[in-house]
């Protein structure tokens, strides 16, 4: 297959950035949309230019390095997808794709087609822990859990972190992945000594990151490629107004 | 965190503008049973209608009430538009909606243009300082307003008549992503219910438009003279 790129190309922080086009000739249909960009990288390090910058680690679609926005949709056309995991396949010979990164005011890009996620990292800091020594694991069935909560705080749990919600959304908001960060902890016993502090901190520091505000698009959950529902957005709405109204308690 | 503060946050201007839609939401129902009493006659309209001005100072503090309820719930969306607004300053070349509707991605506009609406709805039927169809100034034969009179001519007009429908057009449009979003929003929507509540708020827009449009329909063919 032939395919044309238009890649966000941009040397820094500081720098202007803008869309160069590159053709890449025998790509196979097998390839992951990364390994795409390997062979390109590899022929632009022959030629003497420098490669193109891009988050990846694990390839297996469950670290939530990889990022890029492909034809305008987060992680490209596959649903439940994470980037690495997606395949050329899913395009046709002679496509035009374009490529950018992650767009918010809390995401820098800090060369090509990666962005600084370290917002992400100082909401967790900000609450989605707890804070107890856990001692070593318990006997299985100590502490029971209902099944219906457990497979909620699993759900929730499966966030990679990838940012893709944010990405898409657009109001810039983080809303998806803070609920989902809360969500995991409120629906097991051990989340609840902090829980309404934790909605309250977390959510402050989701708007001093500079996130923007949930207005009910629900782009964030088509394109989150753990499939994350908006419901713990409701949820966390709760949780935060309860916290805000009734104290820690 | 104070009240102030947590009104300010990215949820707090959420919920704000959901509480403040929800007593909009009553006002709209309310004013809309109260006006389809036209259908049951000249004599229960204006009945009702003086009820409405018999309440003297009440009514001052209903329409200052409304009135600020409307400004609070302006308030949150300029929250909401500023937050979102700063949180991506470039721009993407593309990006593609894949689940949002028409109607969430016109709220700003569609609130907008409800608030002219709303200006010339009350300049027309309340204060009289628009009248297109010489439809003010009826009286009944005890001197009180003439409400159904100045209904069914001011609705006879063709032009008024449009303008109307094409307010109520917008109002089921903001009210279809409106209704359906304050309760995600409050917190109500979970798994089981999320299909059904996504549902609610365009047959709630669609309900208060086929009932507010039924009025001027019902005077210009006729039906109500």
């Amino acid at each position: 297959m032939k395919i044309t790129l238009h890649v966000w190309r941009q040397k820094d922080a500081n720098s202007q950035g803008g869309m160069k086009p590159y053709e890449v000739d025998g790509v196979s249909k097998d390839m992951s949309f990364l390994e795409m960009l390997d062979m390109l990288n590899e022929q632009l390090i022959v030629q003497g230019k420098e490669p193109i910058a891009f988050d990846h680690d694990c390839r297996e679609g469950i670290c939530g390095t990889c990022s890029l926005m492909i034809n305008g949709v987060a992680h490209g056309p596959d649903g439940s997808t994470t980037t690495c995991q997606l395949h050329m396949r899913s395009f046709k010979d002679g496509d035009a794709i374009h490529i950018e990164p992650w767009r918010s005011r809390a995401f820098p890009v800090v060369r090509d087609l990666v962005v600084d996620r370290s917002s992400f990292d100082r909401i967790i800091q900000a609450g989605g822990y707890i804070s107890i020594n856990a001692g070593n694991a318990q006997d299985a069935n100590n502490l029971p859990i209902a099944k219906h909560s457990s497979d909620l705080s699993m759900d929730a749990a499966a966030c990679i972190g990838c940012g893709a919600c944010v990405a898409s959304c657009p109001n810039g908001s983080a809303m998806l992945f803070v609920a989902a960060k809360i969500g995991h902890l409120a629906h097991v016993p051990q989340g609840q000594p902090e829980r309404a502090k934790r909605a309250r901190n977390m959510v402050a520091q989701m708007d001093a990151e500079g996130f923007g505000a949930c207005s009910n698009h629900y782009e964030c959950e088509a394109v989150c490629p753990k499939d994350i529902p908006v419901n713990f957005i409701s949820e966390m709405n709760k949780d935060f107004m309860k916290a805000s109204l009734c104290g820690d308690s | 965190m104070s009240l102030g503060n947590t009104l300010k946050s990215s949820i707090g201007a959420k919920v704000l503008m959901a509480v403040t839609g929800i007593l909009l939401i009553l006002f709209v129902i309310g004013h809309m049973l109260g006006n389809l009493q036209v259908f049951l006659g000249p004599e229960k309209l204006n009945s009702y209608a003086q009820t409405l001005q018999d309440l003297g100072p009440l009514l001052w503090v209903i329409r200052i009430g409304l009135l600020a309820i409307l400004l609070l719930h302006i308030y949150a969306a300029i929250t909401v538009v500023k937050m979102s607004k700063a949180a991506r300053p470039v721009d993407y070349q593309q990006r593609k909606d894949l689940a949002t509707s028409f109607a969430a991605r016109t709220m700003l506009v569609s609130g907008l243009l409800l608030v002219v609406f709303i200006v010339f709805h009350i300049l027309h039927f309340t204060v009289g300082a628009i009248d297109l169809a010489g439809s003010t100034g009826f009286e009944t034969e005890d001197g009180h307003k003439d409400v159904y009179s100045m209904v069914v001519v001011g609705f006879q007009h063709m032009p008024t008549t449009a303008i109307y429908i094409l307010g109520m057009l917008i109002l089921c449009l903001h009210l279809s992503h409106g209704v359906s979003s304050l309760m995600q929003t409050l917190g109500f929507r979970n798994a089981s219910n999320a299909s059904t509540i996504d549902k609610v708020g365009p047959a709630f827009g669609v309900f208060i438009f086929v009932g507010n449009v039924s009025m001027p329909l019902a005077a210009i063919t006729g039906i109500i003279s």
